[in-house]
């Protein structure tokens, strides 16, 4: 039985798996029923200053729907915790003490003024919290305010409200990324240089969930009008991957611990996150739309996986993945693939052929002598991998590496030395 | 799927069915689809390209477009795809064997031996319109050309609506009281519940352009030499009015009569429970009549069903789900039997003795081997024929007692054009009469308006 067990930061976690901060961990009542299921920890909902916030008495959620009614897309207009700051601290405190094993995060988010984060720290400090999170991700109503997002897309703001943190508090401090911006990357390099001990990312994702078509209203709305939300869900999760690799194999930020967030809804899910560099995951959507027990299964799948890999702990797992992540300029120019289609698992649906026809390299037949036939035509076939992506049946069609011989479109031989754009002929700019 | 599940097919041995049975019984068979399971069903299919299901329809709807338009909501549009290229959709939806045709070549058969419903989708699309009463189609300019469509049933009724919408005016003459040919007399009642038949035949008649005018037949009230005077072209969409006989002597005995005859009956009845049936029911066939005689019944309250089919079940005329539906409603279908002499007592059969029979050097012939079937009611179902006495269909070049036509319907004699049962088609199915009435239309439009 591989081990779950985590240290992120120096905080040690019976597993990797923490609930965001969101409203699963609203308060004592929802915390102690999601450490009963198994959760390894918790960011606990956002904390701000006095008087709380308060909420919309209409829809705070939405979702995009498979036709089956499965949730694709999750999108949230509610605010951070609009209970106040003291009850929170009174219910950190004495969940901690029923679950010292388990890892309470707490998270804040106040105005950019020194004195709230000197003042206000040290209480949840005494609370017993192992850790911060700085809430610069929340996208929709503090960020009116100047809060949450407002701060996470300025790094000079990100760099001075860590500093305010690190200052009132020796503990680890995590500060968590919105992806509202153009690039993530000089936003985590501000964390670290306001000597943020790690990042997590990704925040909910501006977004606009559809529109009544009935009333012309833009939905989720509030008896009529609405305002955008955050996105998450599995919808974000290649997104979110690709912000979680760019900070881990960026120069300056490669080593700062991560907690990967954005869609993870599976064992799977997870263990790309960690092997792109996160050392924790954070759920959210999931557990908001099965319940807690999804933990269940994120363990033992987990568990499992290591077990068949042979890897000893999660840790061992952590960025494993992250030196297959490059600039395109880096891309093997000589590397050829064609797609191959199994005509034995062929259902003959004809998608291959159609996708390719219609919109790509013309490199698949629909017929042989009169009847419906999909094989690639070797001379036109690019590699380009969409036959692969649009077959209903799995396994069907396989990139197959081109080792020897000649490349039959191109009519040269096939080479197995690197050549890449950086050297290529074509590039202006090419090394010489 | 949801199916009836109330079915009563073993009554008491002394009792008759009551009226609530009888209502089960006769139930729609294959319940509709809810907005529910129609959208988890419309996302199974894998909108082929060049698919096999359209290929496979004799009307060649595009099936995966008009699914995708349900996928997305748009119904509407998805009846408009239907019924383009089928008047009948709904119909078809209920009746065609789908298994052998759209459904028998979905792809999915290939990845996981179970089908899109593309008949139960294509009845949610096609009801969603009937129900509501929207008109999709729209009559072109009047071309002042008439038209003559002898016969109200799927073929004529199909060519009538082609013919009005290209902006022609169209009499259909019906022998029988009501339009609508075998949807209305001759299909199994549970398959189409509600009325179902009429309400089509009036979504049809909505269109406009149309005049039906009933109790008029070929040969009795009409000569095809008048109406190829009186009309611009003649569609004849006759049906085959005759039934085959069994040659065999007593067949005119009380409790003998054609399957096809009860089933009009029944179709008729307003209420079941007036109609007599027999304790002992044979059959003798192997078509889709003979399956929807048999189950029908079965289910009005026959003690014991037997089939009489001469040969085995591949070579029954009625598809494998008829077939297992037939049996698994209590009917006892005997392959490789035939059926050799009737047994009268007082006028009425009594008894019948049927001989076994095999295939011998390509040929099926009686073993000799010989047993005794008691029965109180036999149904004929070998077959219907063209009734080519008829004066003006014996002037048409006829063989093997269909009428020929060329691939646009067109029949020896000028101006005639003929479809559905009465040519051979290649199918006895309500969806190759459609496309027959279609076909016709369009060359007969296209050769009168030059």
């Amino acid at each position: 039985m591989a081990d779950l067990t985590t240290n992120f930061l120096g905080i040690q976690s019976p597993n990797p798996f923490w609930l965001a901060s969101a409203p699963p961990t609203d308060k004592a009542y929802n915390v102690e029923r999601a450490f009963e299921a198994g959760w390894g920890g918790v960011v606990w909902k956002t904390l701000g200053v006095n008087p709380p916030v308060v909420n919309v008495n209409g829809p705070r959620y939405s979702s995009k729907l498979s036709n089956e009614r499965r949730v694709i897309g999750f999108n949230n207009i509610e605010l951070i915790s609009d209970r106040s700051f003291e009850t929170n601290i009174r219910e950190i405190e004495q969940v901690k003490k029923n679950w010292p094993d388990r890892v309470i995060i707490g998270s804040a988010m106040f105005p950019m003024e020194e004195k709230y984060w000197l003042e206000l720290i040290p209480e949840m400090e005494k609370a017993g919290v192992d850790g911060f999170e700085l809430n610069f991700g929340c996208p929709h109503g503090m960020s009116e305010r100047g809060m949450g997002s407002a701060v996470g897309q300025v790094p000079e703001y990100v760099r001075l409200c860590t500093e305010f943190c690190k200052k009132a508090t020796s503990l680890p401090v995590i500060v968590k990324l919105t992806p509202n911006v153009t690039n993530v990357v000089p936003i985590a390099e501000a964390a670290l240089e306001g000597k943020a001990d790690a990042v997590s990312l990704i925040n909910t994702i501006n977004s606009i969930m559809g529109v009544d078509l009935d009333t012309f209203n833009m939905y989720p709305n509030t008896g009529g009008m609405g305002s955008h939300g955050g996105y998450c869900g599995e919808a974000v999760k290649p997104i979110a991957l690709n912000m979680v690799a760019e900070i881990a194999r960026n120069k300056k930020t490669s080593g700062l611990p991560i907690s990967g967030i954005g869609g993870i809804s599976s064992w799977k899910d997870a263990v790309e996150f960690i092997t792109l560099g996160s050392t924790t995951v954070q759920v959210c959507t999931a557990a908001m739309v099965y319940g807690f027990r999804i933990v269940d299964e994120l363990k033992s799948g987990l568990s499992g996986f290591l077990d068949e890999k042979g890897i000893a702990s999660v840790n061992d797992l952590v960025g494993r993945a992250v030196p297959s992540v490059t600039d395109w300029k880096n891309l093997n120019l000589n590397h050829i693939d064609k797609a191959v289609i199994d005509q034995d698992a062929c259902i003959k649906c004809g998608r291959c052929h159609i996708a390719c026809e219609d919109t790509s390299h013309q490199a698949i037949t629909k017929e042989k002598d009169g009847v419906r036939f999909f094989e690639v035509i070797e001379e036109e076939c690019v590699g380009c991998n969409l036959c692969v992506s649009v077959c209903p049946v799995e396994n069907c069609i396989t990139m197959v590496a081109q080792t020897e011989g000649v490349d039959l479109r191109t009519g040269k031989p096939i080479v197995n030395t690197h050549s890449d754009w950086t050297t290529h002929p074509n590039n202006p700019a090419k090394v010489s | 799927m949801r199916t009836n599940d109330n079915v009563v097919i073993h009554p008491q041995s002394d009792s008759t069915l009551s009226a609530k049975q009888l209502e089960d019984n006769f139930a729609d068979i294959h319940p509709p689809l809810t907005d529910t399971t129609v959208g988890i069903e419309a996302d199974r299919c894998y909108y082929c390209y060049d698919a096999p299901c359209t290929a496979a329809c004799p009307t060649s709807i595009d099936i995966p477009l008009f699914i995708r338009q349900i996928y997305t909501k748009d119904t509407s549009g998805a009846a408009k795809t239907i019924l383009d290229s089928n008047i009948m959709g709904g119909m078809c939806a209920r009746v065609c064997p789908t298994e052998n045709l759209c459904e028998g070549d979905c792809v999915r058969n290939t990845h996981e031996d179970k089908p899109v419903a593309i008949g139960l989708l294509q009845r949610y699309a096609t009801d969603s319109v009937q129900s509501t009463g929207k008109q999709l189609f729209e009559r072109q300019a009047d071309t002042g050309k008439k038209i003559a469509v002898v016969g109200a049933g799927p073929a004529g009724m199909a060519c009538a609506h082609q013919l009005s919408m290209l902006g022609n005016s169209v009499t259909v003459f019906e022998d029988k009281n009501k339009a609508g040919g075998l949807n209305e007399y001759g299909i199994a009642a549970y398959k189409t519940v509600d009325d179902f038949a009429q309400k089509e035949i009036q979504y049809i008649m909505d269109l406009g352009g149309i005049e039906i005018k009933t109790g008029m037949a070929l040969g009795r009230d009409l000569t095809l030499g008048n109406l190829q005077k009186d009309f611009d072209a003649v569609f004849l969409a006759v049906g085959l009015a005759g039934v085959r006989a069994l040659d065999l002597e007593n067949e005119c005995a009380d409790g003998i009569q054609d399957a096809v005859d009860y089933i009009s009956v029944l179709r008729q009845s307003d209420d079941l429970k007036n109609l007599s049936v027999g304790d002992n029911v044979v059959v003798i066939g192997g078509g889709m009549t003979a399956i929807d005689i048999a189950v029908q019944s079965k289910r009005l309250g026959a003690k014991r069903v037997a089939i009489i089919y001469r040969r085995g079940p591949d070579e029954m005329g009625a598809s494998d789900v008829e077939r297992k539906f037939a049996q698994t409603n209590g009917v006892d279908i005997h392959f490789w039997s035939k059926i050799s002499q009737i047994v009268t007592n007082n006028n009425a059969v009594s008894e019948i003795v049927i001989e076994e029979t095999k295939l011998a050097e390509g040929e099926l012939k009686g073993t000799g081997k010989m047993h005794t079937m008691q029965t109180d009611s036999l149904f004929k179902a070998v077959g219907q024929l063209l009734d080519n006495e008829v004066d003006g269909i014996n002037q048409l070049q006829c063989d093997r007692a269909k009428i020929v036509v060329d691939i646009n319907r067109r029949t020896s004699s000028e101006g005639v054009w003929a479809g559905g049962d009465c040519i051979d088609n290649g199918y006895d199915l309500v969806v190759a009469a459609v496309e027959d009435g279609k076909i016709a239309a369009r060359d007969i439009h296209q050769s009168i308006n030059g």
